[in-house]
């Protein structure tokens, strides 16, 4: 009788066959050693391969969020009853530092791919036209509270300073040398903007007087406050602060 | 439908004589799809508490009430930003694994072995009194008893949940009505998190039987082939 070694790749459906214990043993091993791909989980556990590795999945997930990003897709709004009180709005640590800004003295400092570089004041942002609308902030902690924000559209004031419409970034600067940068859809984005209020009210030094960004669609660690440059760009060479510590860059919600 | 039974033969002095019976019971995906899928699990639960622990509460900011502290020697990550790092890769291989194992399950017709049906409602409470009240055991006929079938299908709509959770809160807005059939954001943190605790009861369970089934049940989900299986 000739031993016969069942063949364990077709599927369970083996017809009932002999074969004796040294084959099997084979067998058994050659089955084993089909299950090396997954050793290649072990990469993630070398010290010096682990880090690259880590950056390429983030830098995969953030592909599939800028994929994933629908402009014309709006951000839930909530009505005035479900805002969250604006003194149980969060604050991070460092905003009860007063970055030292003087609001007589503030303008935006407006520069890279656009026709009309310079300093811009408050007043000329204020005189876009003004959206007010009630979402939701979503910190990377976790938590997340509903605010109102007020302010002119990004998209309007990029008209204004006539930006190249094949940039693909916006880079902003802060009075607190904190830094963030925006994807040209998400800065276009109807709900994307140069905020100057909160609960109709001028921004209080705490929210980032007298310019801060509110993009909806984003993380809050992109909400960037304090603002005080805008540049408009085609390579990105201030990615973000969070972002250069290992935060995601995209984080589109 | 199980593996089917095979013969062992000893062959001495060209006598014959059986030794032992063996199934080949794991089809290579199968066990594939498992062992990416435990240290993928592995990676998303200890990356996942990471991250819960930056903000372990479900209620307001502020006032901050607590739900528990999480050690950070039970976490992956180190921090935060890590946390993150490690769920926003891993997901994709946790997502890959279970697409590839459903699809499997679903055109191989292998799920039939492990599908939770009418059928196997009757069985359950007899495997009920058998595990936990030490009755006796009810006749083993097929690969997986009802119970077994019930844990393995509840897990794997656990595991398609808690994809649907975590879609739902890293996208709330693009995936705005998947984040409403969870009732919010919010709340869609909070089924996350407690569909991960479902999940580690599954483990938890799935290991006892393991150590309690001995060495040739556990090698079958390496080769693929049990060696004196019950049935």
């Amino acid at each position: 009788m000739t031993p016969k070694i069942p063949d364990s790749n077709a599927d369970s459906k083996i017809v009932d066959s002999k074969i004796d214990e040294r084959k099997f043993k084979q067998v058994n091993r050659r089955e084993l050693l089909k299950l090396s791909p997954v050793i290649a989980l072990g990469a993630f556990a070398i010290p010096s391969l682990r880090e690259p590795l880590l950056k390429q999945g983030l830098g995969f997930s953030d592909g599939a969020s800028a994929r994933l990003f629908r402009s014309g897709h709006l951000a839930n709004t909530f009505a005035d009853s479900d805002l969250t009180p604006l003194e149980e709005f969060p604050l991070n640590g460092y905003d009860v530092d007063d970055p030292g800004v003087i609001l007589e003295n503030w303008t935006l400092t407006v520069s890279g791919a656009v026709r009309k570089p310079g300093e811009y004041t408050l007043a000329q942002i204020q005189a876009l036209p003004r959206t007010r609308q009630n979402t939701r902030h979503v910190c990377v902690e976790g938590w997340d509270v509903i605010g109102r924000f007020g302010g002119a559209r990004l998209s309007d004031f990029l008209n204004l300073i006539g930006a190249d419409p094949s940039a693909h970034f916006i880079t902003v600067g802060c009075a607190d040398d904190y830094y963030e940068s925006l994807d040209m859809a998400t800065a276009q984005h109807s709900q994307t903007l140069l905020c100057y209020e909160m609960y109709d009210c001028p921004l209080t030094r705490e929210h980032g007087a007298p310019l801060r960004l509110n993009v909806p669609t984003k993380i809050g660690y992109k909400q960037a406050k304090y603002v005080t440059d805008l540049k408009v760009t085609h390579v990105l060479d201030k990615v973000g602060y969070w972002e250069d510590q290992g935060y995601s860059w995209f984080y589109g919600l | 439908m199980s593996g089917a039974a095979v013969e062992i033969i000893r062959t001495k002095d060209e006598e014959t004589e059986t030794v032992a019976r063996a199934v080949y019971e794991h089809p290579l995906p199968v066990r594939l799809c498992h062992w990416l899928n435990a240290i993928s699990l592995f990676i998303m639960v200890g990356s996942g508490l990471q991250i819960f622990r930056a903000f372990p509460s479900f209620s307001a900011k502020i006032p901050q009430k607590d739900l528990l502290h999480w050690p950070k020697a039970f976490a992956i990550g180190g921090w935060l930003g890590g946390g993150l790092q490690w769920h926003l890769t891993f997901m994709w291989i946790y997502i890959a694994t279970g697409l590839v194992y459903l699809g499997y399950e679903l055109f191989s017709g292998n799920y039939r072995q492990v599908l939770f049906t009418h059928r196997d409602v009757p069985g359950v409470w007899p495997m009920v009194k058998h595990y936990f009240l030490f009755r006796e055991k009810p006749p083993v006929r097929e690969a997986y008893n009802s119970l077994q079938k019930h844990a393995y299908t509840t897990v794997v709509v656990l595991g398609v949940l808690s994809v649907l959770t975590g879609l739902a809160i890293w996208k709330p807005i693009q995936f705005s009505g998947l984040a409403w059939m969870m009732g919010g954001f919010h709340r869609a943190r909070l089924w996350h998190f407690l569909i991960m605790w479902a999940m580690l009861l599954f483990v938890f369970g799935h290991l006892v039987m393991v150590v309690l089934h001995g060495w040739n049940n556990f090698v079958s989900m390496l080769t693929g082939w049990k060696r004196d299986p019950e049935y």
